[in-house]
């Protein structure tokens, strides 16, 4: 049933509260670690954040990346260049002609390190210690423009921005860009560095984090009834998409297949989720008309489930209302529980998850639902990972972003 | 606080290995910036941002063009202390 267009993904890389790489993150994740801790500076004293805490990624980049790279990268792409080059390497670096190469890795905000550091700059010490490398540093094309150079990736370099489904609709272009035969192999996914005193103060300010600093390992609690918020967490994933051709020629080992993208957009509110899910459902529709598959196929979602009882419980009542009975059968997980939220990168990491969920048959637990909300209308996975049956299978993941973007992207066993 | 030649010697290769990764033994004063150190303007201009902070002085962007070699940086960073 595999024809040549088909995309796979045959590469992971990630770089993440839970650990340096996909094996790591995805063990601790079957363990139901959580990756939020403690800050270890004083931002919430100095400048009165209500926050002190957040899902910190756990590699030290000075240690991986060498000197003139991290001058020359945001943490944003040098977050994107580490699990590229992992999802490279795992791929088994595949020959193919730069032309026929894509990058596709986005960000929701962008280089908020280096914009921000540049405003003290100019401020405290005025324009001629600004650095040359601040434009290039600070734009959301960046991480993947970086990644093309390392990569030699010149069928183009793409960042799609759509806030927390960023990472998702870059997996979804990318896999549009090798279904209509514009590259064969395809570098794809999501990078955030936000965890710097004013975007934690900024989303306070919003009203939409956990305030629980006396247990920052239990504040993520998506779908439990004393959620009171998400986690500001950092990383990225990346993918490597190839055409099921392109895999096949060259002997690859393959994850999974992307069988479907699904995307819509709200057009409701600039936060909030369509309460109706008219939205989300035209999504995850459209993944499934995109693969020939029904709600009977689907085994296991990856929630977007952020921890924000409108976001948890809109997603929930979506997915019954397009699946109906079929959603009995569906294990749902909801990894932010552990890994924080990684917005531009969560939609990338959370795929990542959902192509190991199908590769490995079991889908991750979802930590912290000590009271499960009695309005989630979807079986969740809580505590143990969740075994997925043999056979063809397939699972979603949703990603949805301030904005009203929402992707589904439905994924098939190889 | 003017620095000897040695100082600035040291401390600009310190800036450019910094920089570009290069061994700081490599930054010579006969080395030419662009064609032995392999240094883009974008790099250079860097370099110079930090230099300028470390000796405490000013070196306009039309003065940039001339500094050809390490040595040339070297020089022209004594003088201007001076």
């Amino acid at each position: 049933m595999t024809s040549a267009r088909d995309v796979v993904v045959t590469g992971l890389g990630a770089t993440t509260p839970l650990g340096g790489d996909v094996p790591s993150t995805w063990e601790a994740a079957l363990a139901g670690k959580s990756g939020a801790r403690t800050m270890d500076n004083d931002w919430a004293e100095r400048y009165e954040i209500p926050v002190n805490f957040a899902a910190t990624i756990k590699v030290k980049p000075e240690e991986v990346l060498k000197r003139p790279e991290l001058k020359r990268m945001d943490p944003s792409a040098q977050y994107a260049v580490i699990a590229a080059r992992e999802a490279w390497k795992d791929a088994g670096e595949p020959e193919v002609a730069g032309e026929r190469l894509g990058s596709v890795v986005s960000s929701g905000i962008g280089g908020v390190w280096t914009l921000l550091d540049g405003w003290d700059t100019l401020r405290e010490r005025g324009a001629r210690r600004l650095l040359p490398m601040t434009v290039p540093m600070l734009m959301p094309n960046s991480p993947t423009a970086f990644v093309s150079l390392d990569l030699g990736a010149r069928a183009g370099a793409h960042a799609l921005v759509s806030a927390c489904a960023s990472g998702a609709e870059a997996i979804g272009y990318g896999a549009e860009m090798i279904r209509s035969g514009r590259a064969d192999v395809v570098v794809a996914g999501g990078t955030e560095a936000t965890i710097h005193p004013m975007p934690i103060a900024a989303f306070a300010a919003s009203r939409t984090l956990s305030l629980r600093n006396d247990d920052p390992e239990g504040a993520s609690r998506p779908y439990d009834a004393d959620r009171d918020g998400f986690v500001v967490g950092e990383g990225a994933a990346v993918v490597v998409l190839e055409s099921a051709e392109h895999a096949a020629a060259r002997g690859a080992r393959v994850y999974a297949r992307i069988g479907g993208v699904g995307l819509s957009s709200d057009a409701y509110h600039i936060t909030s989720p369509d309460p109706d899910g008219t939205g989300q459902v035209a999504a995850m529709r459209g993944a499934l008309e995109d693969a020939g598959a029904t709600g009977a196929d689907v085994v296991h979602v990856n929630a977007h489930a952020t921890s924000t009882k409108v976001g948890d419980l809109t997603e929930t009542a979506s997915i019954r209302r397009l699946f109906g009975s079929d959603a009995d059968h569906v294990q749902l997980s909801a990894t932010k529980s552990m890994t924080g939220h990684l917005l531009g990168g969560a939609g990338a990491l959370e795929t990542v998850f959902t192509v190991k969920a199908i590769a490995d048959r079991l889908a991750p637990p979802t930590i912290n639902v000590a009271n499960p909300d009695p309005e989630l209308q979807v079986p969740l996975v809580r505590d143990e990972p969740a075994k997925l049956p043999g056979g063809d299978i397939a699972a979603i993941n949703n990603s949805f972003g301030f904005g009203g973007h929402n992707v589904a992207l439905l994924v098939q066993n190889a | 606080m003017a620095n000897t030649e040695q100082e600035i010697l040291t401390g600009l290769a310190e800036i450019v290995a910094e920089e570009t990764g290069l061994d700081t033994a490599d930054v010579a004063l006969e080395k030419s910036f662009t064609d032995d150190l392999d240094i883009d303007s974008l790099s250079m201009m860097t370099i110079v941002t930090h230099a300028e902070d470390k000796f405490g002085v000013r070196i306009p962007d039309e003065e940039v063009k001339n500094l050809a070699t390490v040595g040339d940086a070297v020089s022209y960073i004594k003088t201007a202390q001076d």
